[in-house]
């Protein structure tokens, strides 16, 4: 197929080490999910659950994104509208300026690498500091997450003690315990003397307009509590109604993505420090971000992509993303839920490739716990890039060759006759081991490229046909 | 005549004669046991949809589905202009050239009342799918929808309707089962074939670490990444090895196809088989 970064693709499959850590990383996720789902009887109820709230939520998004506004303003918080990725990075950038910060400290966050932050924060001459371990070490490294859940899956401790002595100067280190420690002390240092933190928001409530994040390291409450300033960053689609649907998705966030009943810290954020509180910010911004968002809201179908609450399940149980990984995957999002969101926040002519990047085998939808409907907004989408195609003047190839391919399985003699030729023109061993190129073409040379072929038969019409006959003598 | 009267007999009221069967309850019961009688007697008959795979590549597995089926006293009957039942256009995204072939299909299997199918993936896209593509077509649409309660993926028939587990098969092998990715997860397909293996006398069956692990094919995914697809099914590979299978049993010629095209390329003498050449065999 066209537009298929191949050589790319054919790195990533042949470093034998990488493919080794992908898929023992996902394996492992994979495994620890499944064991907490053992414990929860009412799994698949809390699915129906997230997916009947977030529905609701989608539908009536405009009406709960005006009252978590009124809410998160009334806490003392202020919003800003991002219509996309350059207006919400703008917003950081002047408030930087405006308040002469230099060093901003980050938590992990998604949406923040969708509107490429760091790089634009960084070309201003400002200093973006990741502080989740894993996001720290891919921002060493220059790299971009490999993984929504999980930055730096990919690497493995000997990778990040090469990295550290690179880029820290220290001693080689490879026991994880004592890499964390001096991360750690690194990060201390930048928290203490940071001008703004930015956070993204796994969840925000609409009756409280409250930010919640969750997390593990505790390097969310430190950036969101320590500089003078927090901005959080947050998708549009990120909106619960109330504070009690979050009894729902807490369950089902942890375990979905890492197999924890629940993350080490949740935090609900109600606007900056108030009077008499020793913690917190001065000042809070919330960021709320289209970029492509509104646009998915018109199609009733579609939209259900807004439902994902970035567990990362898809990917690790995803067969395609165990093989690719995350970087051959364009944009933030990788993995099946990247396959479907990114061609519809990019448009589907940006990676036309990408909605056909996966064998439909539906383990993604299976694992869901919103329950998108992942493999039939792939059929979606490539209905949509053909689509396009079309309209472009693009693709004709294919399109005549399924165009030929239909009318031949609508016209039973036509269909048996291209049977009998291709059975024909493959037949004999002279020919099939050495394919001349002229007909070592197109698929059959993508088949032939891993495989070896099927054996040439007669087909079952011819062979029913006789055996019906034998059984009339 | 009331409406007590009709239901306890006539003549008889409710307070007279408790004991005896009321007809009200017994004539429906007839009923029901006499159209029993019929729906078995209609059962007896089954169409085959073998697919265009198999029909052009995998011949045998078809030969073998229709001798299990007239062992168990079904007839046979294939209606010969079927082809293809529109999957491939339709999982690349090509809808309206899916969906002349169903059309195609709906025709050919008008009158056919069970048809019965070697391929999870290809049922699933009869019975699943065609209501997508014939949404705004009332009429096609209506019979698509009837479609579903007719279409049967082979090793579910056995289970479901013929309801036979043990079908006097004999097949020396350890073998293991792959789980098709569209028969585990659209028709839910996952004990049915191992209890029917569990049943063939002489047959070990074993279980591989990633049993439910696609095997890459995924249709025209195949040539479009054809690489991806490869690691795929050495992947699936390595697990059928490290079982120690000497043959991969499935209900998806598709997959056998992947997963023997694999094999052969790595040199790796393990064969692929049918759920229904394993049932056939003695």
């Amino acid at each position: 197929m066209s537009g298929v970064p191949e050589e790319r693709f054919h790195r990533t499959l042949a470093d034998k080490g990488l493919q080794e850590a992908i898929r023992s990383s996902t394996v492992r996720l994979s495994d620890h999910r499944r064991t907490a789902l053992e414990t929860l009887p009412e799994y698949e109820e809390l699915r129906t659950q997230a997916n009947a709230v977030k529905r609701h939520t989608i539908e009536n998004l405009e009406s709960y994104l005006k009252q978590f506004e009124s809410n998160a303003l009334a806490h003392g918080a202020q919003v800003v509208w991002a219509r996309d990725a350059a207006e919400a990075a703008d917003f950081v950038l002047e408030l930087a300026k405006r308040k002469n910060a230099r060093l901003i400290v980050k938590s992990k966050s998604m949406t923040t690498e969708e509107i490429g932050l760091n790089e634009r924060l960084a070309h201003h001459g400002l200093e973006p500091v990741e502080t989740d371990l894993g996001e720290y070490i891919i921002q060493l490294a220059g790299e971009r997450p490999y993984h929504i859940v999980a930055p730096a899956l990919h690497k493995t401790r000997y990778d990040v003690a090469a990295l550290f002595t690179e880029k820290l100067g220290v001693a080689r280190e490879i026991e994880i315990e004592k890499q964390t420690r001096i991360a750690r002390s690194v990060l201390r240092e930048k928290f203490l003397a940071a001008d703004i933190g930015v956070s993204g928001a796994n969840f925000l409530i609409a009756d409280s307009g409250a930010v919640v994040l969750v997390e593990n390291e505790g390097n969310a409450r430190l950036t969101t509590t320590a500089p003078r300033i927090h901005v959080a960053i947050a998708g549009i689609e990120k909106l619960l109604p109330r504070a009690q649907d979050l009894a729902v998705f807490l369950k089902l966030l942890g375990r979905s993505a890492t197999g924890q009943p629940l993350t080490v810290y949740t935090s609900f954020l109600t606007g900056p420090r108030r009077e008499a509180e020793i913690d917190g910010p001065d000042e809070l911004y919330v960021v709320l971000l289209d970029n492509g968002r509104t646009r998915l809201l018109a199609d009733a179908e579609k939209r259900q992509s807004l439902y994902c609450i970035r567990c990362g399940a898809c990917l690790n149980h995803c067969p395609v993303y165990r093989k690719l990984g995350g970087h051959n995957y364009p944009g933030a999002y990788s993995g099946p839920i990247g396959a479907i969101i990114t061609p519809q926040f990019m448009g589907v002519m940006h990676h036309p490739w990408l909605p056909f990047a996966s064998s439909l085998c539906g383990a993604c939808g299976e694992v869901c716990p919103v329950k998108i409907d992942i493999p039939k907004l792939l059929l979606d989408l490539r209905a949509d890039v053909h689509t396009a195609e079309a309209r472009q003047g693009q693709g004709r190839l294919e399109r005549l060759g399924f165009r030929a391919w239909a009318w031949v399985m609508r016209h039973p003699r036509m269909y048996e006759m291209a049977g009998l030729m291709a059975s024909a023109l493959l037949a004999g061993d002279r020919w099939r081991s050495r394919l001349p190129d002229l007909v070592n073409q197109g698929p059959l040379r993508a088949w032939l490229s891993q495989r070896d072929l099927p054996p040439v038969a007669k087909s079952f019409h011819r062979l029913w046909r006789e055996r019906r006959k034998a059984a009339a003598k | 005549m009331s409406c007590r009267q009709a239901f306890w007999g006539a003549g008889a009221t409710a307070g007279e004669n408790k004991r005896t069967l009321p007809i009200g309850l017994i004539l429906p019961f007839c009923a029901l046991s006499a159209g029993r009688l019929l729906e078995f007697r209609c059962m007896r008959r089954v169409s085959l949809f073998v697919t265009c795979i198999v029909d052009q590549l995998f011949p045998e597995i078809g030969l073998a589905m229709a001798t299990v089926l007239e062992r168990l006293g079904y007839e046979i009957d294939f209606p010969e202009d079927q082809t293809c039942c529109g999957q491939p256009a339709f999982n690349t995204g090509f809808r309206d050239e899916a969906r002349s072939v169903a059309r195609h299909f709906l025709r050919v299997f008008r009158d056919a009342e069970y048809i019965v199918v070697p391929s999870g993936s290809c049922t699933s896209m009869i019975a699943h799918h065609y209501v997508e593509l014939f949404a705004d077509e009332p009429d096609r649409l209506a019979e698509a929808s009837r479609l579903e309660s007719r279409v049967w993926e082979f090793s579910k028939f056995l289970t479901e309707v013929a309801q036979v587990e043990d079908v006097g098969a004999r097949f020396e092998r350890v073998v293991v089962y792959h789980d098709s990715c569209h028969g585990l997860r659209e028709l839910g397909i996952k004990e049915g074939p191992r209890r029917l293996l569990s049943h063939v006398r002489d047959l070990t069956l074993r279980e591989m670490d990633s049993a439910q692990e696609c095997c890459g094919f995924g249709g025209t995914f195949s040539v479009k990444l054809p690489e991806v697809s490869g690691g795929m099914a050495r992947t699936k590979i390595e697990s059928i090895v490290r079982a120690g299978a000497e043959a991969v049993v499935g209900i998806d010629a598709s997959c056998l196809m992947q997963i023997r095209g694999a094999l052969l390329r790595a040199k790796v003498p393990i064969r692929t088989l049918h759920l229904a050449e394993v049932l056939a065999h003695r």
